[in-house]
């Protein structure tokens, strides 16, 4: 078996090598270089743009919004966002001109003698100045979408209550800062374009370019290189720079390739929604909770985007694993005058993560209940139902990972050495802390998505025999080229390395719906294992047939029938493509049929399972510097089975990092709609030395629709480290600190406010 | 100017403007794109290269300070086909996911067990603390850089 096993991964050899090639190692004959001219205003008409006359533009590409021959939009859900800006720009760095030339210097030599004049108009940059709506930047109320979640009556829920508290958690922009830049090449053919590069969604590619430029999906191609990281960076941005590469290319009739430098790539991309969100909650004595009124609000920045799909999921998660029968989520996503904000792993989940737990944290304190206990009071188990009314009935690990976790790291001991400890806290000494987080992420598209998209994966035998998997699903370091590989090996009974993958690239792969939503192991994982099984019945057939064994099964790679072996699978397999032709099945995804869901309402089964999470930080503060030292991460994620080991806890330990991330460091600096820190020197991530020890426990809670038991693992690890570091800081030092990240600053004004 | 040095035991002669890059020099002019560029600022060490025994950011040095210069790229660490122990060590224990900061991360732990074949797991946080990753967390890299340790001795 292939399942379960930590077999080496599929393309590693070629990463460790430096073979692996990436955008950037890619040079074509006649290649040019583009660049992306772009707007130095948050908010303007633009006036006039001047080529400097002594300069010699002979050798310059120049293109502009005319050059484009269909619609001027990146197409996604409202196709608002214009590939070039015609004569308004809504945020600074927002591309107005392409240019391309032979070579990099002279292409940025070229773009300082362009001139471009605005008018400025007043700009919104907080949610608070876009909720005061004194500018109109979308609709009537800047308002790009909101939700309501009702369930039961909160009036009755507060009037049953013996304590109602309060709180407002406010949560920042967040860069995904893959350590690969975002870059494409575009290749110009006769009544076609092929475009190849960076990215997690090739099929958005294709749709954004047969808009722009008015082709059919064989005349639009795109290929995804090796991908240096995503996490949700190189979802829907992509679209962007393939369409300004292939229209430049389209111009020049050259490929012409753009690779963006870090400081574009960090001011000019999406981030991660910054938001507030507002608690009100009702809750008995005991810790029980009667009623939750949450108001969320996110910045979606100046263009819809996946606005409302970040929202909705963050609605949706915003009341945390806990059980209320009194809920009312109010969620809204506002415009302003900043890069418009995407996709970032996680997707809404992380933002209200933070207020759910810190608010939990909240009312222990108030209440005088232990944090761990309210959790056990509250939180959700089988049989229980969410703020949307789904009854939870399959794979529910809620209580398993809190119960690993807490037991992995003696939290209730360590607790109590902690407390010891700072009551003998002198100065010069450094405090310690302890805090815990409980969390839960849907795993694939939120409500009828899976439903609508019916993702398509494709199992084919190559004429050598072997099975080989056509997805369009990308390889974005988190391990689906394996685990596609290891579920086919399984399906059909032969072994890990017999089986191969197609690269991605819409003309030989079937749309699999895009590289997100911790959905590519579970669903469309689902459909690659269907594809093999049908490829596999077809071989039996096939074996019946042939040898009147229509008993025939197959062990250890090899057809058998009574104790006789017929022939490998390779070889049969073989042997049908040199006789019947191709053997090629292809599998659409199939929402379970229990799954019911109502967009009107928001209620029902938002998501096919959940995931579930708990993490204990250990912190260390430096009381004269208010400095924050996580020193470890214990963490318990049920992910249900585990089909690679090693690849998950990888992915939960990178995820956790990014969290840390998000808490303590990660925090983006503007000027007037500019990003100022658009630089890794002053946009700081986690090193090897901010990074904890960490422990990771996979609790598989084997869910029945996913192959082999998996559910989805890439966006839970992000959900759980921030407020888990938040409660450990409130731990040593008694201060509660609302707002992401926890700088020394904010730690320092929190502290302050003790002392008052 | 031409400027000779030994790239992975080879020596080679470039013809180069004087502050071409070292890192460009070897991507464009020697077609070693292993070595990637991440920051170009000399901060997130996915250019790093050994140079005369040292790990540097190859973006922050200018090919004419390295003539007669020795250099390791993530090219030169398989020798006749058979992976350095790093390699072998991060494919297994899961140090490289998305991989673009893999050739940076082995040539650091290159240098570090150059220098100091029994690393402690702190000593080994410190060599690579020059080298961003987003993807791993870390953790399976030091893992992979202490297995690769162990089957050296």
């Amino acid at each position: 078996m292939a399942v379960g096993q930590n077999v080496l991964r599929k393309e590693g050899y070629e990463k460790l090598t430096g073979a692996a090639r990436y955008i950037d190692d890619i040079t074509l004959d006649g290649m040019l270089f583009g660049k992306t001219i772009r707007s130095t205003v948050a908010r303007g008409q633009i006036k006039s743009i001047k080529f400097d006359p002594s300069y010699d533009w002979s050798t310059i590409v120049v293109a502009d919004y005319r050059d484009i021959p269909g619609k001027n939009y990146v197409a996604l859900i409202e196709n608002d966002q214009p590939l070039l800006a015609e004569s308004e720009v809504r945020h600074y760095d927002e591309p107005i001109l392409l240019i391309a030339a032979a070579t990099k210097s002279e292409l940025q030599t070229a773009a300082r003698h362009i001139h471009i004049a605005y008018e400025e108009l007043p700009a919104v940059l907080t949610i608070e100045e876009s909720l005061d709506a004194g500018q109109l930047l979308y609709g009537t109320d800047n308002v790009f979408k909101r939700f309501l979640i009702a369930r039961g009556d909160v009036d009755e829920g507060f009037a049953a209550a013996d304590h109602i508290i309060d709180g407002e958690y406010r949560v920042p922009h967040q860069e995904q800062l893959y350590i690969e830049p975002q870059g494409m090449i575009a290749i110009p053919g006769d009544g076609e374009m092929t475009v190849m590069g960076s990215m997690q969604c090739p099929y958005y590619i294709q749709k954004a370019l047969k808009q722009l430029f008015d082709l059919s999906d064989e005349k639009a191609i795109v290929i995804q290189t090796t991908t240096g990281g995503g996490f949700g960076g190189k979802e829907e941005y992509p679209s962007m720079i393939a369409a300004h590469a292939a229209l430049l290319a389209q111009k020049a009739r050259h490929p012409v390739k753009i690779i963006y430098d870090r400081a574009e790539d960090i001011a000019a991309t999406t981030k991660r929604h910054p938001g507030v969100i507002r608690h009100r909650t009702g809750v008995k004595r005991d810790g029980r909770l009667t009623a939750s009124e949450i108001d969320f609000v996110l910045d979606g920045g100046a263009y819809v985007t996946l606005t409302p799909v970040v929202l909705s999921r963050g609605a949706i998660h915003a009341l945390g694993p806990y059980r209320c029968d009194n809920v009312r989520i109010t969620a809204r996503a506002v415009a302003t005058n900043t890069p418009p904000n995407g996709a970032f792993r996680g997707f809404g989940a992380p933002q209200v993560a933070f207020a759910y737990e810190m608010h939990m944290e909240k009312i222990a304190a108030e209440l005088s209940i232990d944090p761990l206990e309210l959790r056990r009071i509250n939180m959700l188990r089988e049989g229980d139902i969410t703020a949307t009314g789904q009854r939870l009935a399959l794979s529910v690990g809620s209580e398993d990972v809190l119960n690993a976790a807490i037991e992995r790291s003696q939290y209730l001991p360590k607790k109590q050495t902690i407390q010891a400890s700072n009551a003998a806290f002198s100065n010069g000494d450094k405090r310690r802390g302890i805090g815990l987080s409980f969390f839960f992420h849907g795993a694939g598209f939120t409500g009828s998505g899976e439903s609508r998209m019916k993702a398509q994966a494709g199992v084919e035998i190559t004429p050598q025999g072997r099975p080989r998997i056509l997805s369009g699903s990308t390889e974005i370091g988190q391990g689906m080229r394996t685990i596609f590989c290891q579920i086919v090996a399984d399906e059909v009974g032969v072994g890990f390395d017999d089986v191969e993958i197609e690269d991605p690239d819409t003309s030989r792969v079937p749309d699999s719906g895009p590289t997100v939503a911790s959905r590519t192991t579970m669903v469309v994982g689902r459909v690659v294992q269907l594809a093999a099984r049908e490829v596999r019945d077809k071989l039996h057939s096939f074996v019946a047939e042939r040898f009147g064994a229509a008993e025939a099964r197959i062990i250890g790679g090899k057809f058998v029938a009574n104790e006789k072996e017929l022939g490998t699978f390779i070889e049969i397999a073989r042997d049908y493509v040199a006789e019947r032709g191709e053997l090629r099945a292809y599998a659409r995804y199939a929402s379970p049929p229990s799954i019911e869901w109502d967009d009107e309402s928001y209620s029902g089964d938002a998501y096919p399972v959940y995931s579930w999470g708990a993490d204990v930080a250990e912190v260390e503060v430096d009381m004269d510097t208010y400095e924050v030292t996580v020193q470890k991460i214990t963490t318990a994620q049920d992910i249900g089975r585990a089909i690679h080991p090693v690849l998950a806890a990888g992915q939960i330990e990178g995820g956790t990092l990014q969290a840390v991330g998000y808490g303590l460091l990660e925090e983006l600096v503007w000027d007037k709609g500019r990003i100022v820190n658009n630089r890794l020197t002053n946009y700081i991530i986690p090193t090897s030395l901010d990074a904890p020890d960490m422990e990771t426990i996979i609790v598989e809670k084997e869910y029945p629709n996913g192959p082999f038991g998996a559910k989805g693992v890439g966006e839970l690890p992000m959900d759980g480290a921030a407020p888990a570091i938040a409660a450990a800081v409130y731990n040593a030092t008694g201060a509660f600190v609302f707002e992401i990240p926890i700088t020394p600053e904010r730690l320092m004004a929190a502290i302050g406010l003790l002392a008052r | 100017m031409i400027v000779r040095f030994d790239v992975n035991g080879i020596t080679r002669g470039v013809e180069a403007p004087p502050m071409k890059r070292l890192l460009d020099v070897l991507r464009e002019d020697l077609l070693l794109t292993g070595t990637k560029e991440g920051c170009g600022e000399g901060e997130c060490g996915a250019c790093s290269v050994i140079l005369d025994g040292e790990v540097i950011n190859s973006c922050l040095v200018p090919v004419c300070q390295i003539e007669g210069s020795r250099i390791l790229t993530v090219e030169g660490l398989a020798r006749d086909g058979r992976l350095d122990p790093l390699q072998r060590a991060f494919l297994e224990c899961g140090g490289a996911q998305c991989g673009i900061c893999t050739p940076g991360m082995l040539i650091a732990a290159r240098a570090l067990l150059d220098q100091n074949a029994h690393p402690s797991r702190d000593a080994i946080k410190e060599a690579i603390a020059g080298n961003l990753c987003r993807c791993t967390g870390y953790v399976k890299i030091i893992d992979a850089i202490e297995q690769a340790a162990a089957i050296k001795q």
